[in-house]
């Protein structure tokens, strides 16, 4: 285990936690975007697709993060959800 | 025409009148006519850890409001040729000044001196409105810590919608020995980030407590760490290209490998 731990001392470092929530608090930061308005996002967009797909709520993980635009791979926020999919309703029988 | 460039930093206590005096001195010591400004009007302190504070008269309130003219109130520092201090006043409070004076005393300091260097208060508030407003040019200053870096990020978002563009980065109070550890992060991931460029990176150093004691910027100690640091920093201000002192270079033989077999990231 020590052998594996010397050659990945960089991953479980405090440093590397620190990075990782500063990264996060300057995403909302420079977005200027609240837990709670995150929380209201959430809220409404179960409430949207619930009506067609059974989703497991309290897998889901909605955030703002930075991503590379198509055109000229510049950095820039987007909203991400990740929705974990219960079952699909059939709308025709509903 | 000198140039006036701001220190700022949004949070408190990461190193902003330390910098300013080092930076000044190690500036005149290159031969150059500076001015240093302290514009926390309140908490006035770039005098004390220049060794200056028995010598004031008058200060930056005095001059805006005309009670004295600006060459009186400015100090000459005796022991280092071409160096003078603006003090803030004490008794006042930041808005005894508005930006558009500050504006105004930057202009005619920029016709005096080479470089002008204006010690912000921390916060974003109207201390730092005041600050930056005669400003060509600034210096952020961080520190290796979750809170300062965050700050940081929000002071360059605020320079930059100020215009006041590309703002330059001094990592200060580094432990080289944590950063080996990956108990503190490095220059590498500041600058990764912040996304500005890097103007200098100074050293935890003890040499640096001793020298505002004593009211000597370290920058004139030739064994201080800090201090050469500071040298190389007024350095480059000045526009030439100093080489960045690789700190983490005395690494093993093992870490180098890992390095050259790409298990470090």
């Amino acid at each position: 285990m020590d052998f594996l731990k010397f050659f990945n001392k960089d991953n479980g470092t405090s440093k590397n936690v620190a990075k990782e929530r500063l990264k996060l608090v300057l995403v909302h930061d420079r977005t200027n975007c609240s837990p709670h308005f995150l929380d209201m996002v959430k809220g409404d967009i179960i409430k949207v697709i619930s009506d067609y797909i059974e989703v497991d709520e309290d897998g889901l993980d909605i955030k703002i993060t930075k991503t590379k635009r198509d055109i000229d791979d510049t950095l820039v926020p987007a909203l991400v959800a990740n929705i974990p999919i219960k079952k699909m309703k059939d709308k025709r029988n509903a | 025409m000198g140039e006036v460039i701001v220190i700022t930093s949004g949070k408190g206590g990461v190193g902003k009148t330390t910098t300013t005096a080092n930076l000044g001195t190690g500036l005149s010591q290159l031969g150059y006519k500076v001015a240093v400004i302290d514009a926390d009007i309140g908490l006035r302190n770039l005098d004390v850890v220049m060794g200056l504070e028995n010598r004031i008269v008058y200060d930056l309130v005095d001059v805006v409001e005309g009670v004295c003219r600006l060459k009186q109130a400015l100090i000459k520092d005796k022991r280092y040729e071409g160096l003078y201090l603006l003090p803030a006043a004490q008794t006042k409070d930041k808005n005894a000044v508005s930006p558009e004076q500050i504006q105004k005393l930057c202009h005619d300091l920029k016709e005096m001196f080479d470089y002008v260097l204006v010690d912000c208060p921390a916060g974003i508030e109207q201390g730092f409105k005041n600050a930056i407003a005669g400003a060509d040019r600034s210096i952020v200053v961080t520190t290796p810590e979750i809170s300062a870096v965050r700050d940081a990020d929000r002071i360059i978002g605020l320079l930059e919608a100020a215009e006041l563009n590309d703002p330059l980065l001094i990592i200060n109070r580094i432990k080289i020995d944590m950063v080996k550890r990956g108990d503190m992060m490095n220059i590498e991931d500041m600058i990764d980030i912040l996304a500005i460029d890097l103007l200098g990176v100074v050293p935890d150093d003890e040499s640096i407590v001793i020298a505002t004691n004593k009211g000597e910027p370290a920058v004139t100690d030739k064994t201080s760490v800090a201090g050469q640091a500071y040298r190389n920093i007024a350095q480059r201000i000045t526009g030439e290209k100093v080489p960045f002192v690789n700190m983490e270079s005395n690494e093993g033989f093992v870490s180098r490998l890992r390095k050259i077999l790409g298990f470090a990231k």
